[in-house]
This record gives structure tokens, C-alpha cells and sequence, in this order.
């Protein structure tokens, strides 16, 4: 028998942490760093709307593009909050999660052969969902020294003929960076001079501590070369539900809900309620989960260089991005042995693509009282070496 | 009064244990401005007291306790301010509000059991000038107190990793 797997899916790399996984498995009174999600339940009013609406017979299909009634109020929220204009009518689109918008956004605008730039250290899909489309994946390194941000200069020469977009998350997923309106302006010419688009994931936008999130979309021209993708997951402790959206001008939108509708249908209609809820009436459960987050990030951090693991202060998101390089273990054997010895789990940032060696990522979306436990473990490794 | 003070009051509303030094490492103050800031808000009564919640059912204790409602005539001069510090006096009166609706005056009694608290109504509270009803409900049960939820919840479940 011949071997069924397509070349493309047997081309992508396993995941970087599969040890680590079945390991953790094994071990009890573990304490995990490593969960990308709030710890936070869904707040009450979100799930009982949407219970209701279940109990009203609201369960079937929606418009491909997501319910009427989600699209406009996030294009009011959008306005409001962000100073974003898209119009609910075309180009919204509701997604099952930012992780199929990210794969629709790809799909939407990439050809085979097409360079897609990669501001790395970044989430662990941006690279194989580049690779599915045919596309090729090119890292454009975010160092340490430059706050983890794309250098406008290492972005230039990594530009050829060939390269179509440039992917970037900010508020990042692993490293807390920020952008700031001038650090995207810096890169903004640069796009526009190689007539690039951008993919903007902006899942983090809400978990802001220092000032307030600027879109990318907002900057200059960027508008008419800007996807933005965002959801509900991270800002209203909503993962399991899957709901996001994508924005996009008309024709990019327009190709986007193309896909969509035929791999996705729509995003499931009871998370379109919810979330169509979060906006309506979570933004205090909202503000208060985003200030218990800055409070466990602040004492976090100070532990961690109390400690002696460098660690700059994470503008936003829910990680911490340590520096284990003072320690003379990698990232890999740090994260294996902290968890073997210590039973604290983290992710070590080398699984992020580049930029992220000698790091490792630690979510602080764990209570109060488990950070603290995890910190005395971390010092008892560390003061072990 | 600023956002700083803002933001230890939240932190000591839920947890008025923590110490100075945790506090600081939070919110990114020095222990000492911490413990500061915290005086100047005791002094300036806006910390009024550091108390317990206590779920008495599972201390084992057994307090009853019941809401009245008062209706009251009020005095002229006064309104509802003197008869209702007058009720605030009492040791098992421990919460005592002026309600817009169809009662004046809402308090929270505490007693050993049911024969003291209806004692005390009958005895201390209705007897007393300008108080022309009352209504005594007896509370069955405590599901919230103070914004903390008294019965036990399960964690939900994570995975271990994710990204």
C-alpha cells in the first residue's frame, strides 16, 4: 500500500513540544505555566445569554459571514474602541476562532512561491499555515535588544521580489510586546515601498497594561493593506467557544468569505450569541480580569529577576519571556528539567521560531497564590545549578 | 486619592491579608509607599476595618439571621437619620439601610437563634416610637456574601500546554 499522507502535510514540523506534553501527563501537583488561555471562567452573563438562546431553538447555521446583529455592533465597537472603520456589511467577517481567520487570511492572499515575512519569535501556527498555502515562510528575527519588535532595517533586507505579506501579533503571543504607534510607523514605508500586506493578529489587543492598543490598520495608508484579525478568546476568557473576526477591505474579505464558506460554513451560532453578549455588557467582568492580569504580571516579573532569569516587563498579553542564558542550560533543557525536577511547566521559547532561544514563555494567567508556589520552585532549580 | 490608591483598595478588598511586601511587588510600589498609602486611607476612614468572611454554616456555628423591613414615620427635622442611628446601635443589628419601595428602613439582624432575633424585633424593635410595620424574613440560606460566592465550585479543566 502506498503511503496515503500528502507531502505538504508530512512537510510540516511536529510540534515542539510533544515530550513535554506526555510527560507533564504522567506527573502530578504539577503547576502550569504553559496554558495560552485565561484561567478566568467565561463571565456569567455571556454563557446565560447564550444558554437562553440555546433554549430558544437558536441552533442552526448562520449567515456565512456571521449574525447580522455581531457584525454591526463590533463595527460600532471597532470605531469606538480602536478607531478601525469597517462596514458590518462587507468587510466583517466572523470566524471560528482567530486561528481559522489566520488560515483564511493566508489562503486569501497567497500563491504558490509567495514569501510571507514572519515576525518571530511568534504563535506556532503563522509558519505551517503559510506552508499549507503553498507559500513560503520567511522569520524576520524580533531580538531581545530591540524589545522583540521588527528592526525596520532586518525587515528591509529580508524583503525580495517575491514577498506578498508581512505577519505580525501584537500584543505577542510569546514574548507581551507591545507596538506603539511609532514603532509601527517605522515599519509602515517599508510595506508600502514593497507593496506589501499585513496580517495583523491582534488577539491580545485588550490585555494592554502601558498605555493604550493602536491597530495597525489605523497608521497612514495601512487601511487598504491590512487583514485584522481579533476574537473574543483572550479579552473575555472565551477560548472554548471559537469565535473571531476578520477585517479586511471589500476584495480581500470578499476572497476570505469564499473559503470560509466552504471549509467553515460559519462560526458555531451559540459562540455568535455570546460574543455578540461579551460586547454588550463584559466590559467591566472584562476590565477587572485585565487588571488582575497586570497585578500577577508585575509581581511575576519582579520574581523573576529577583531570581536572576532577565526578564523585560511584558507590555501586554499574558506571558512573561525570561532569559535563561545566565544559567548555561538552553531553553529546551531548562523547561525539561525545571518540569522533572520542580514539576513547573513552561514552554521554551525555541519553539516559537527565531528569536526565542535561551527563553523560555510563561503564562501568568494562573492565580496569584499558584505563581507565587511557582516562583519559590523556580528559585529552588535556579539556586540548584 | 489617586489610581494607586485605587487600585490597593481593590487588591485589600479581596485580600486584606497580603503583606506590604507582596502588595509592592504588585503593583510595582515600594513596601514602604505602600504601607503609607495605606495609613493615609485608614486615617481618612476610607478603610474602615480589616474583617472575615466567614461561611458560619460550615464554622458550625449557627447563626440565624433575618432582614426587616421597617416602615417608619419620619421626624421632622431629622427624617430617618436619628431613629436609624438610634437602631444602629444595637449589637445584632449589622447592617442597617434606608430603601427606596414600599419599607423605609432594611436591617440585617444576627442572633444566636431564631427566639433571639424575634426577641429582639419584638422586644427592642417594634415597641420603638415612629416605627409603624415590620416584616421579618428569616434567611434559609447564604449562596453569596459580599460578592464572594459561599458554595464550592470545581476548577474547570485546562490542558497542560497550549499556545
Amino acid at each position: 500500500m502506498r503511503n496515503f499522507v500528502s507531502e505538504r502535510a508530512a512537510g510540516i514540523p511536529p510540534s515542539g513540544i510533544r515530550k513535554f506534553f506526555d510527560l507533564v501527563l504522567t506527573m502530578e501537583d504539577v503547576i502550569s505555566l504553559g496554558v495560552g488561555e485565561p484561567d478566568f471562567r467565561t463571565p456569567w452573563n455571556i454563557c446565560e445569554s447564550s444558554i437562553y438562546s440555546i433554549e430558544q431553538g437558536v441552533t442552526s447555521y448562520t449567515s456565512n459571514k456571521g449574525i447580522q446583529p455581531l457584525r454591526e455592533t463590533l463595527a460600532r465597537h471597532l470605531l469606538q474602541r480602536y478607531n478601525l472603520t469597517y462596514d458590518s456589511e462587507d468587510e466583517i467577517l466572523i470566524t471560528t476562532g482567530v486561528s481559522e481567520g489566520l488560515d483564511i487570511a493566508i489562503r486569501a492572499i497567497v500563491d504558490p512561491g509567495d514569501e510571507v515575512l514572519i515576525a518571530q519569535p511568534s504563535y506556532v501556527s503563522y509558519a505551517p499555515c503559510v506552508t499549507l498555502a503553498g507559500g513560503k515562510p520567511v522569520p524576520v528575527e524580533c531580538v531581545e535588544e530591540d524589545h522583540f519588535k521588527p528592526n525596520p532595517d532586518t525587515l528591509m533586507e529580508q524583503c525580495t521580489p517575491k514577498t506578498k505579506a508581512l505577519m505580525i501579533n501584537f500584543p505577542n503571543n510569546p514574548t507581551g510586546a507591545v507596538m506603539t504607534q511609532g514603532d509601527l510607523e517605522a515599519i509602515a514605508d517599508i510595506v508600502t515601498d514593497h507593496d506589501l500586506l499585513i496580517i495583523s493578529d491582534e488577539v491580545y489587543s485588550e490585555l494592554t497594561y502601558e498605555g493604550s492598543h493602536v491597530s495597525t490598520a489605523t497608521i497612514g495608508d495601512l487601511r487598504e493593506r491590512t487583514i485584522t484579525l481579533n476574537g473574543f478568546s483572550k479579552a473575555y476568557a472565551m477560548t472554548g467557544w471559537r469565535v473571531g473576526y476578520l477585517c479586511a477591505p471589500k476584495e480581500i474579505c470578499e476572497a476570505a468569505l469564499k473559503i470560509h464558506q466552504y471549509v467553515m460554513l460559519c462560526a458555531p451560532v451559540m459562540g455568535q450569541v455570546g460574543a455578540l453578549e461579551a460586547l454588550r455588557s463584559a466590559e467591566e467582568e472584562k476590565n477587572s480580569m485585565v487588571n488582575e492580569y497586570r497585578l500577577r504580571r508585575n509581581m511575576f516579573v519582579a520574581g523573576l529577576n529577583r531570581i536572576g532569569l532577565s526578564c523585560h516587563l511584558p507590555e501586554g498579553a499574558f506571558y512573561a519571556f525570561p532569559s535563561v542564558k545566565g544559567t548555561g542550560l538552553s531553553d529546551v533543557e531548562f523547561a525539561e528539567r525545571l518540569l522533572k525536577e520542580q514539576r513547573v511547566a513552561v514552554v521554551p521559547g525555541s519553539v516559537f521560531g527565531a528569536g526565542g532561544d535561551y527563553h523560555l514563555r510563561c503564562a501568568y494567567a494562573v492565580s496569584r497564590k499558584k505563581l507565587g508556589e511557582a516562583l519559590t520552585r523556580i528559585e529552588t532549580f535556579v539556586s540548584g545549578l | 486619592m489617586d489610581e494607586k490608591d485605587l487600585e490597593l483598595l481593590r487588591i485589600l478588598e479581596e485580600n486584606s491579608r497580603l503583606s506590604a511586601k507582596e502588595i509592592a511587588s504588585m503593583t510595582a510600589l515600594s513596601a514602604a509607599e505602600v504601607e503609607a498609602r495605606i495609613h493615609a486611607l485608614e486615617d481618612a476612614q476610607v478603610i474602615r476595618k480589616y474583617t472575615t468572611v466567614v461561611n458560619w454554616e460550615l464554622a458550625g456555628n449557627g447563626e440565624v439571621s433575618a432582614i426587616i423591613e421597617l416602615k417608619v414615620s419620619p421626624e421632622r427635622d431629622y427624617g430617618y437619620d436619628r431613629i436609624a442611628e438610634r437602631l444602629s446601635r444595637f449589637r445584632q443589628v449589622r447592617t442597617l439601610r434606608l430603601m427606596t419601595g414600599t419599607y423605609d428602613l432594611q436591617l440585617l439582624v444576627s442572633g444566636k437563634n431564631m427566639q433571639e432575633v424575634s426577641r429582639f424585633v419584638s422586644e427592642h424593635v417594634a415597641q420603638m416610637d415612629r416605627i409603624r410595620e415590620t416584616a421579618t424574613h428569616i434567611i434559609m440560606k447564604s449562596y453569596k456574601e459580599n460578592g464572594n460566592k459561599l458554595f464550592s465550585e470545581q476548577e474547570p479543566e485546562r490542558l497542560p500546554y497550549s499556545f
